[in-house]
């Protein structure tokens, strides 16, 4: 069958968007939830059989040769801007968006399943599923555009689609500002993103992925030896666009988005801000890849950037003491993995482990992360607070949520035989691979990474039984606990795919991938170190932990306070921007340009008002005046002649 | 003969409005009158585009269509010249759709109905003879025409320090136009090579090709700077904030969303279309004015907290954005500067008539004192949002595409300097965020901060007709560039000027 009804997967979701944001408000509450969720599903749906046909047919070309084809099965030019720069809206099939349709389906639907649950009897609940319409819509646009600026739209879609949701909640200020400050931090990375677009396709001359990644070494080329600061033109350019991935994907600096991200609902948090748009930046890169491969500039930028960024957010993960934003940072924490190991993939070394791994973390991680966030979700539900101190012993009353949060933390800690394991081994493969000293570091970082979780799961679930008086917590209806179930069965099963066989560097069919037990060794132990570390400290309330953190008090505040980098940013974009750029140009604007035409109008004003004595109508000072005149004339005439 | 021909008829309505409110007697015949006027308007508008693109698609490949010629002043060789190619066709659409939408935006006029309806159609009069003249002296004419009403109707019908914002607006354009008339002069008196046959008539002028290069240094900053003034050029921009600011809603509408095109399209008609060679060499330096209008304006915008300020300095970007691309000389980029002309009318149009109804209602402009309007007024909210987010450039609405076709168009410039000023002006576009969402968050967002708002209510029909039409033309441009593309790109071939 013909791959191109998968632009089904575009107008459906569009189509539910524009349903439910004209007519939402007429229609009941269950209803609209009922629409939202059958859409997705259909969805879905579509997604799956594009996808299986992809890696399983073999009708429709897919694979030539034992190399995986990337397939072009929609094409729509969208607008011209001269005969080769073209902006299309088109679908290109090939592994990683091929694999990037399963995640996003898959997490949409469950958390517009888990949302019926969640947002039952919220204000605007219409208007909830409408927005998640359309992220999914822009998100799906942005993996399988066939252009780079197709991607740059839907990722601008995305970005909105970001701020509408995390502004759910509008009427509380901390909603609108965290909303506000994602888009404009993402928006400020989006313009790298466009500069970088904008120099890329100048030499190029194409938007167009397949043309750009078929033959790498002819863009590089392409710019000469054009130089700008002492770099290479296309160095600057693959650099900005991964400044772009790098806003969305929140790396360090431009991460302090993401954890203010969490005012939104929970639900919203494990699709957009867990699973699947805060991966857009390391799917940018991954589709880029082939280019980024020969800047190696670039690539050092990548890996150190993806490398800090991971080691600082565990470290304030460690700190933190409301449960979303622990979660936020450890989300912060894994795609700086992904990031890493794609900074560290090449062909040459051991055949593109990194690129492989990369992609196959993102998989995993968006099934344990999502499934970590809705149980947080559950546990909000039933508690009403987001704070760890209102929490404790809840492993009695939601034995579900416990087990699957319980699942989700072994997943993302690495331990055998959950999935997280599997995608974390093959990164530090790859950073070994490259350098011991990556490969080093980013199993501390893994270990830090089990001891935060189960601190977290502990400070949950075990510690100590607080009072809940008469509002005991309870375990939530089906529809949230559906998808937990489901989504912790793949966060089980998910790491046993042969990742591999269907996404690698060389697209090709065979690949040769084995577990590195010396490595997958050591990071399990580390990680059964950092999960000992935690269940030595949180496991019964005591109050160890609290005397660590006075021990150390200047760290312990520092990480706590997110090494101060929002108050860094709000200095900048208030004290200098604000303060010092706006205010003086709008005084200028009022004072100096302003002034500059009123002192224009007053002087001919003056002027006139001057000479109007000229003309008061009085005969004796005409007559004065005439006298004179002709006096003055009469002696410059005399003078001319004599 | 001269009625057989559609864009006579575009000054013909316009005027027969004024004959027909000279004769009504009461506020339903007033609206009866002007709301047949504006809907003539807006059939004749996409009449107009049906009929170009038959004609375009029966073959017709000459530079103007609908010509019309008739001698109007033998000596001097003045013609009543009319004619329209792509750029005015989409002008023309746009200046119907805001005429339409001002009408029902100023439903409840008050005071005095009657006088505020028959300045505003002599204004339309003046915009869309404007758009079809082909012939310099009528386009002056017209450009007069639509200046003049402009001072009663802040005057009379304005807020605020009204007299002030009125003279100072008055004068300013007057100022513009003062070197505008020098500039044609100096035209006329060297638009052809031979000294007899002088003529007014831009396509012959552009044909000819004959104002010497010594000339063109000095006639084309005259011109430029001329229509500069109306397109809100830096530093010649201050009248915007105090007119926008004092206006009723209605004219801010049409002056911000239709005759600030005319700005731009006179620059592009007349300066940079009879002066190529000026347009290639002196470029620069009006590029960088442009380009400080499009980033200063932005950073003005962000820290005013009046409505309309924040509007009228957003409007110093956008319109700095369109004359930034038409001296970019690209292909591309002068089609996102049409494309911006259209864009910014609608959105900024659509944002003046939203903050004239919310001033309506809660009687004051400071976003300090008002919050929390999305649960007062969801429908105004909502559409405050969407031309919010037109505004910022989101994918699907108008601003994007403009935005796109202008810094792709700029950055294919052979010049480093010229790509090295299109990085300056993408910066806008994160600036254009901040004063949006900042604007969003406190206006709409967040708690309702005076008591007193509680009690307001949501758009009525003919607030809702009026902000819908321009959400319908936003809409379509955004999802459907290529036609409005198409139509502009098939006009500049004829320009001499362009560099790609």
């Amino acid at each position: 069958m013909n791959l191109n009804y998968t632009i089904a997967v575009l107008i459906l979701p569009f189509l539910t968007f524009v349903f439910l944001g004209l007519v939402g408000v007429k229609m009941k509450k269950k209803a609209a939830g009922i629409v939202g969720v059958c859409s997705m599903g259909v969805t879905a749906f579509i997604a799956f059989a594009a996808a299986f046909t992809y890696f399983f047919g073999t009708d429709q070309g897919q694979v030539i040769d034992g190399v995986r084809q990337q397939l072009q099965v929609f094409d729509y030019t969208w607008m011209q801007f001269t005969k080769n720069l073209v902006i299309k809206i088109g679908v290109l099939l090939d592994p990683i968006s091929a694999m990037m349709l399963i995640v996003i389906t898959t997490v949409s639907f469950m958390v517009h399943l888990y949302s019926l649950g969640y947002m039952d009897g919220e204000k605007g609940f219409q208007r909830y599923y409408a927005f998640l319409s359309l992220f999914t819509l822009a998100m799906l646009g942005l993996v399988v555009a066939s252009n780079i600026f197709q991607m740059y739209i839907f990722w601008e879609l995305v970005g909105i689609s970001s701020y509408l949701l995390i502004g759910f909640y509008y009427t509380t200020p901390a909603a609108v500002a965290a909303a506000k400050k994602a888009f404009i931090v993402t928006r400020f990375a989006d313009l790298g993103f466009l500069i970088g677009i904008l120099i890329l396709s100048y030499y190029t001359q194409t938007f167009d992925f397949i043309t750009l990644t078929s033959n790498p070494g002819a863009v590089i080329s392409s710019a000469g030896g054009a130089t700008f600061l002492g770099c290479s033109a296309m160095a600057w350019a693959m650099t900005l666009i991964f400044i772009g991935g790098a806003g969305k994907s929140a790396m360090f600096p431009l991460h302090i988005w993401l954890p203010d991200a969490m005012e939104g609902p929970t639900p919203v948090s494990a699709l957009i801000h867990a699973a699947t748009m805060v991966v857009a930046g390391v799917y940018l890169v991954a589709r880029l890849f082939p280019i980024y491969c020969l800047e190696q500039g670039t690539m050092t930028i990548i890996t150190v950037i993806g490398a800090f960024t991971a080691f600082y957010a565990a470290a304030v993960a460690c700190t933190q003491s409301d449960i979303k934003r622990v979660l936020a940072f450890s989300t912060i924490s894994q795609i700086a993995f992904m990031m890493t190991s794609l900074g560290v993939a090449s062909q040459m070394l051991d055949n593109g482990v990194g690129y492989m791994a990369s992609m196959f973390h993102l998989f995993t991680h968006a099934m344990f992360k999502s499934l970590l966030f809705l149980c947080a979700g559950a546990i909000i539900h039933s508690v009403h607070s987001n704070e760890m101190t209102a929490m404790g012993g809840l492993r009695k009353y939601m034995p579900i949520c416990n087990w699957a949060f319980l699942f989700g933390c072994l997943a993302i800690s690495g331990i055998p035989p959950f999935s997280g394991f599997f995608s974390k081994d093959e990164i530090l493969v790859a950073a070994y691979a490259k350098s011991p000293l990556w490969g080093i570091w980013l199993a501390v970082v893994a270990g830090m990474t089990a001891f935060y979780m189960f601190r977290l799961y502990y400070k949950i679930f075990w510690w100590n039984n607080p009072d809940y008086g008469d509002h005991k917590p309870h375990e939530a209806p089906w529809t949230m606990t559906l998808p937990l179930i489901i989504l912790g069965l793949l966060a089980l099963c998910a790491g046993m795919i042969p990742f591999g066989k269907y996404v690698n560097l060389a697209r090709t069919v065979e690949y040769e991938s084995g577990i590195n037990w010396m490595v997958a060794g050591s990071s399990v132990l580390i990680a059964l170190i950092g999960i000992g570390l935690a269940t030595k400290l949180y496991l019964k309330e005591n109050p160890k932990p609290d005397r660590m953190a006075e021990k150390t008090p200047g760290l312990w505040t520092a990480a706590y306070r997110r090494f101060y980098m929002d108050e860094f940013y709000q200095y900048i974009t208030h004290h200098v921007i604000f303060a010092h750029v706006s205010t003086p140009i709008a005084w200028f604007d009022r004072h100096i340009i302003d002034g500059t035409m009123n002192m224009l109008a007053r002087v001919t004003h003056s002027t006139s008002y001057s000479i109007r004595r000229f003309q008061s109508g009085n005969i004796q000072s005409y007559v004065w005046i005439y006298l004179i005149g002709a006096l003055a004339l009469a002696t410059i005439v005399m003078l001319c002649v004599i | 003969m001269i009625f057989s021909n559609i864009l006579i008829y575009f000054v013909v309505i316009p005027i027969l409005v004024l004959g027909c409110l000279f004769a009504t007697k009461n506020i339903k015949q007033v609206r009866t009158v002007v709301v047949i006027g504006a809907s003539a308007l807006m059939v004749l508008a996409l009449y107009l585009v049906y009929s170009f693109l038959q004609q375009r698609g029966a073959g017709n490949a000459s530079e103007m269509l609908f010509r019309y010629d008739a001698v109007w002043f033998k000596p001097l060789n003045i013609h009543f010249a009319l004619g329209v190619d792509g750029i005015s066709v989409v002008l023309i659409l746009l200046s119907a759709f805001i005429v339409f939408g001002g009408v029902f935006a100023s439903w409840r006029m008050d005071p005095l109905p009657k006088e505020f309806f028959l300045w505003f159609f002599l204004l339309s009069t003046g915009v869309f003879g404007f758009f079809i003249s082909i012939d310099m002296f009528t386009m002056v004419m017209f450009y007069e025409v639509a200046l003049i009403p402009m001072y009663l109707l802040i005057g009379v019908w304005g807020s605020g320090n009204k007299r002030y914002a009125a003279m100072k607006l008055t004068l300013m354009l007057m100022g513009g136009s003062a070197f505008l008339m020098l500039g044609v002069i100096g035209i006329y008196f060297h638009s052809s090579a031979d000294p007899n046959n002088l003529t007014m008539n831009i396509l012959t002028i552009a044909q000819n090709n004959a104002i010497p290069h010594s000339w063109q240094y000095f006639l084309f900053p005259m011109t430029f700077v001329g229509f500069g003034v109306l397109g809100a050029m830096f530093p010649f921009h201050t009248w915007s904030p105090d007119g926008h600011a004092a206006a009723p809603t209605a004219v801010s509408m049409l002056h911000a969303g239709v005759l600030m095109k005319l700005g731009g399209y006179g620059c592009f008609r007349i300066a940079i279309f009879l002066m190529p060679f000026a347009a290639q060499q002196l470029n620069w330096i009006f590029l960088i004015l442009t380009g400080i209008s499009v980033v200063y304006g932005a950073l003005s915008a962000c820290v005013q907290t009046d409505l309309k300020y924040i509007n009228a300095y957003s409007s110093v970007s956008h319109c700095g954005m369109v004359l930034f691309a038409l001296l970019m000389l690209t292909n591309t980029a002068v089609t996102g500067a049409v494309l911006q002309m259209l864009s910014h009318g609608l959105m900024t149009a659509l944002f003046f008539a939203l903050i004239g109804m919310i001033y309506g209602r809660t009687h004051t402009r400071d976003i300090r004192k008002m919050g929390g309007m999305m649960n007062i007024m969801p429908y105004l909210s909502v559409c405050f949002v969407i031309a919010g987010l037109a505004s910022l450039g989101l994918p699907g609405l108008s601003g994007f595409v403009a935005e796109m076709n202008i810094f792709v168009g700029s950055f294919m410039h052979p010049d480093l300097f010229h790509r090295i000023l299109t990085i300056v002006g993408t910066t806008s576009i994160v600036i254009t965020a901040v004063y949006i969402l900042r604007m969003v968050g406190k206006l709409l967002l967040g708690q309702v901060q005076d008591k007193h708002h509680l009690t307001l209510t949501d758009a009525n029909w003919y607030e809702r007709l009026s902000t819908l039409t321009l959400i319908v033309g936003i809409v379509t441009i955004g999802f459907f560039p290529s036609f409005f593309v198409e139509i502009i790109k098939n006009s500049l071939s004829f320009v001499k000027a362009l560099v790609m």
